[in-house]
């Protein structure tokens, strides 16, 4: 039977996997804002993407 | 002969701008195929196609805003001195800076687009983030390549002015749902999940399948996971109950914390004496449903401001004349003696004396009077007020914080605070509620004691179990809660969900009358004469009146929209009114007086507050101001007339008395010339006379008023742009649904207690057989869950159904109330068909 034990320590490991993932997402902020993101993602189809290396950006990280 | 040219203004007038959809007077601005109503929203589409934003057009159709005033940059320096910097930024150094910004003008989803494309307008923004709820954007900036005055400036120039306020640099900024929140009710959901999967043998009777070590390592691991889950996703309870026991008042908490604490020590008791794995999946699952309770509770309307005192209301800074000429300056670091220079629409800091010519302040604001009034050299000008019209020069004689408005806030009724309040429903069941079930959970152990002394702590503790009032403690969160969502659909915004338990006790209604009621808009705007205006007559009245900065000419000139023409002899006589020449046509726009005196003989037009019209030095009619009332705002008096008592408060004239004694009956009481603390006192004597007072209002005139009735009903244009301190935010539109929402806030308190009257036939027979210590483990660990899914269904569906009563009436009135807000530019027309 000492497989119970093991489905339980299995089934505990990802359980806290997804409370691991949900706590990081909380800590990030994505439950701060629910409405905007759904928003913005209408116009990103058509757009380029926020530039992640823009000339001031760089500077401004630099320094 | 004018059929062509009624025609033809018609068609013109209905171009919409592309940049921000409201109709062009003319099509004197257009680019390429695109029509736009002014040169600032032709301008700011130039600007976006330069630097390749052109989809904002394209995500929305007409999603710009209308440049109200141009964007002065010597408008925004006072945001580069040090002091107001250091307020308003989030962070900052030499190269970085970080700032969150209140933007009303947000709308749509081309705005967010736009600001968060922003870095490609000026190489100094960085990375800008939009919350939309709370119409904010957090932005990042270089300061060495784009000052903070520069930035604020860029905005205003694209039509986002960034809205700062006196109160926003004094206190911190109200947090969002607090990030705790969510991982407590996270925590709870894993600890309820995994804790349930470990009891499942048990519910179905299988554990002994697997011998006793696996009861007792289930027992262990359920004691385990629950400790961080009443320790951590409990700890609100634990903590007000505490506060209450201390207050010597039973609020809900109490026998929550009792019943927590119980549950946990059974079941430590119980894996301890090897006797089962104890309950700890009802216990997390509790705390679980009970935190979702709470998190429906407080999600409310996160980007508006239900305690606004005065300086809510104030701008940040104004401009200050110094000897070698005008600077902007924050209002906190105004002295009295200080020269201010206020224009068109600006709203006055602090009492003043007027220093220059003359000045029209409309201070409808502060007392509610719908007109301007006119004010002389020296005259003494009190807070709160606006000046219409050209820029006046004032002097300051009082300091911001002992000015006329804020001595208005050093009332006792601002000061009450009403949100911890302890005679709420549920409270009150509470008290009886925990006071029955200790004295049962006692009695049946005494009666153990006697006949069976083992089982006398089991009956004890099973009781205090049972009768956990989880259906009870839900039923008013869940139900209030859904009602507030339900509410706020609909643009009716509850500052928080026992403001729901109050609407439903309410049995008296006083109502303001100038904005609450009434609007000043052109639609009240009515020509009377013996002959309708012609389409030409109407573009050379318009023409005229456009160039007079008095709040009458405003409004003739709007009503009428035509397309203007240039006038020659322009000259405008203070207290008189206007003249000039049009097309070689002699246009006289004034008073009854001054018009009669000018050629003899009225006409006998005598129509109350109105502007006379005459055409080459013979009287041709006037115009009827009057203030129109909203839609439906007869059928909605009727409505509450026969279930509530009703009274009007206005702080204007008495002209209109006679108006409203006919809407409202004879019944009713109708005040007018009331001052702000008229109405408080008002609304005081009706409580002292045991009466429940809701109070509808709009302006700083009621602020007063709403705070000291049982339910301040805001009254407000625009969601999220002033409003005095309430309890309810109320769009205008939606002023008619007053009625449904009364109704429906009577009809979620039954609901509230229906589920009490649910959760206590749960807990009369839960306790029966607890008491007389029958009760199996199973029956009580399946029990419990049942009776809290059941009030989550119950209160959320029942709350959802009553709420769709509300819906399907609104979209029918929706569709009528649009029918009546026809542009004002319509007002007219029949008239002049009649005429053709």
């Amino acid at each position: 039977m000492s497989v119970v034990i093991v489905l339980i320590l299995a089934s505990l490991a990802l359980g806290l996997i997804f409370l691991g993932a949900f706590v990081w997402a909380v800590r990030s902020g994505q439950f701060e804002d629910t409405l905007t993101p759904a928003m913005r993602v209408l116009a990103e189809e058509r757009t380029e993407k926020f530039p992640e290396t823009k000339p001031n950006q760089t500077k401004m990280k630099n320094a | 002969m004018f059929s062509d040219s009624s025609t033809n203004t018609i068609s013109r007038k209905r171009i919409a701008c592309f940049h921000c959809g409201e109709l062009c007077p003319d099509g004197s601005f257009a680019l390429e195929d695109k029509a736009f109503c002014c040169f600032g929203c032709q301008t700011v589409f130039s600007l976006l196609r330069e630097n390749g934003l052109e989809q904002f057009y394209q995500l929305q159709a007409a999603p710009g805003t209308r440049i109200r005033s141009a964007a002065a940059l010597a408008k925004w320096t006072f945001l580069d001195d040090p002091t107001v910097t250091r307020q308003l930024l989030d962070f900052a150094d030499e190269q970085r800076a970080k700032v969150t910004l209140h933007l009303p003008a947000i709308h749509c989803v081309a705005c967010v687009w736009l600001l968060e494309n922003l870095f490609k307008l000026h190489p100094g923004v960085g990375k800008v983030l939009v919350n939309f709820a709370r119409r904010e954007a957090a932005i990042s900036f270089a300061p060495n390549q784009i000052k903070f005055s520069e930035l604020a400036a860029l905005l205003a120039s694209i039509g986002y002015e960034p809205q700062f306020t006196l109160g926003e640099t004094e206190k911190a900024k109200p947090s969002p749902l607090a990030k705790k929140t969510w991982l407590q009710i996270g925590l709870a959901a894993f600890g309820f999940g995994n804790i349930m999967l470990m009891s499942l043998p048990f519910y179905l009777g299988l554990d002994s399948f697997n011998g006793p070590w696996f009861k007792a390592l289930a027992g262990w691991l359920s004691l385990a996971l629950t400790l961080p889950v009443v320790t951590f996703s409990a700890a609100d309870f634990w903590r007000t109950a505490w506060f209450s026991l201390r207050q010597r008042a039973l609020t809900m908490e109490v026998p929550i914390a009792l019943g927590l604490a119980a549950i946990y020590l059974s079941s430590v008791w119980e894996v301890l004496a090897q006797r089962g794995p104890g309950y700890c999946d009802s216990l997390c699952g509790l705390i679980f449903f009970l935190l979702l309770g709470r998190l429906f509770q407080r999600k409310a309307h996160e980007r508006l401001t239900f305690d606004r005192d005065y300086k809510g209301f104030f701008p940040l800074s104004v401009v200050r004349k110094t000897e070698t000429g005008e600077e902007s300056v924050a209002i906190s670091r105004l002295r009295v003696g200080d020269k201010i220079i206020l224009r068109n629409g600006e709203l006055l800091p602090a009492d003043a004396k007027l220093v220059s010519a003359g000045a029209w302040v409309d201070y409808s604001f502060v007392t509610g009077e719908a007109e301007p009034v006119a004010r002389e050299t020296g005259a003494h000008l009190y807070a709160g007020g606006r000046q219409v019209g050209g820029a006046i020069e004032v002097e300051i004689l009082k300091p911001v914080a002992q000015s006329y408005l804020a001595t208005l806030w050093d009332n006792e009724a601002f000061r009450k605070n009403r949100d911890n309040d302890l005679d709420s429903l549920t409270n009150r069941y509470s008290k009886r509620f925990t006071k029955l079930v200790v004295g049962v959970a006692l009695a049946a152990a005494v009666f153990w004691i006697f006949k069976d002394a083992g089982k006398s702590l089991k009956a004890f503790t099973s009781v205090l179990i049972v009768a956990c009032p989880c259906a009870l403690a839900l039923a008013a969160p869940l139900t209030h809660g859904t009602a507030q969502r339900i509410l706020a659909r609909w643009k009716i915004f509850l500052k928080n969900a026992l403001v729901i338990e109050r609407l439903a006790e309410i049995n008296t209604i006083v109502l303001d009358k100038t904005g609450t009621l009434t609007t000043a808009d052109a639609r009240g705007v009515n020509f009377v004469g013996a002959a309708a205006l012609s389409a030409e007559e109407q573009s050379w009245i318009a023409s005229l009146a456009r160039h007079s900065t008095h709040p009458n000419s405003v409004r003739v000139a709007r009503a009428l929209d035509a397309s203007p023409l240039s006038v020659k002899h322009f000259q405008e006589i203070p207290g008189c009114g206007v003249m000039g020449e049009v097309v070689g046509r002699k246009i006289q726009l004034g008073s009854r007086a001054w018009i009669s005196a000018g050629v003899g003989g009225d006409g006998a037009f005598s129509v109350a507050g109105s502007v006379f019209v005459a055409i080459d030095g013979k009287v041709r009619g006037a115009f009827a101001l009057e203030n129109s009332l909203r839609p439906e705002v007869e059928k909605l008096i009727s409505q509450l007339g026969g279930k509530y008592e009703l009274a009007l408060l206005s702080g204007d004239n008495e002209c209109e008395a006679a108006r409203f004694q006919k809407i409202f009956g004879d019944r009713a009481v109708l005040k007018f010339n009331q001052s702000p603390a008229d109405k408080l006192n008002f609304i005081r004597e009706l409580q002292q006379r045991g009466k429940k007072v809701m109070m509808v209002g709009d302006g700083l005139n009621d602020a007063g008023a709403l705070a000291q009735a049982e339910v301040g009903v805001a009254v407000v244009e625009q969601v999220g742009v002033f409003s005095p301190a309430s309890d309810v935010i109320l769009d205008a539109a939606e002023l008619p649904r007053l009625a449904q929402v009364l109704q429906f806030a009577k009809n979620s308190t039954r609901v509230v207690r229906a589920g009490f009257a649910v959760s206590a036939l749960y807990n009369l027979v839960g306790v029966s057989i607890a008491a007389a210590g029958w009760l199996q483990p199973i029956v009580c660990a399946i029990l419990m869950p049942v009776s809290s899914a059941t009030m989550v269904l119950f209160a959320c569906g029942t709350t959802a159904w009553l709420g769709r009563g509300l819906r399907v009436e609104k979209s029918q009135v929706a569709g009528s109330a649009r029918a009546n807000f026809q542009p004002s530019t319509f007002n007219l027309q029949p008239i002049v068909k009649e005429a053709a």
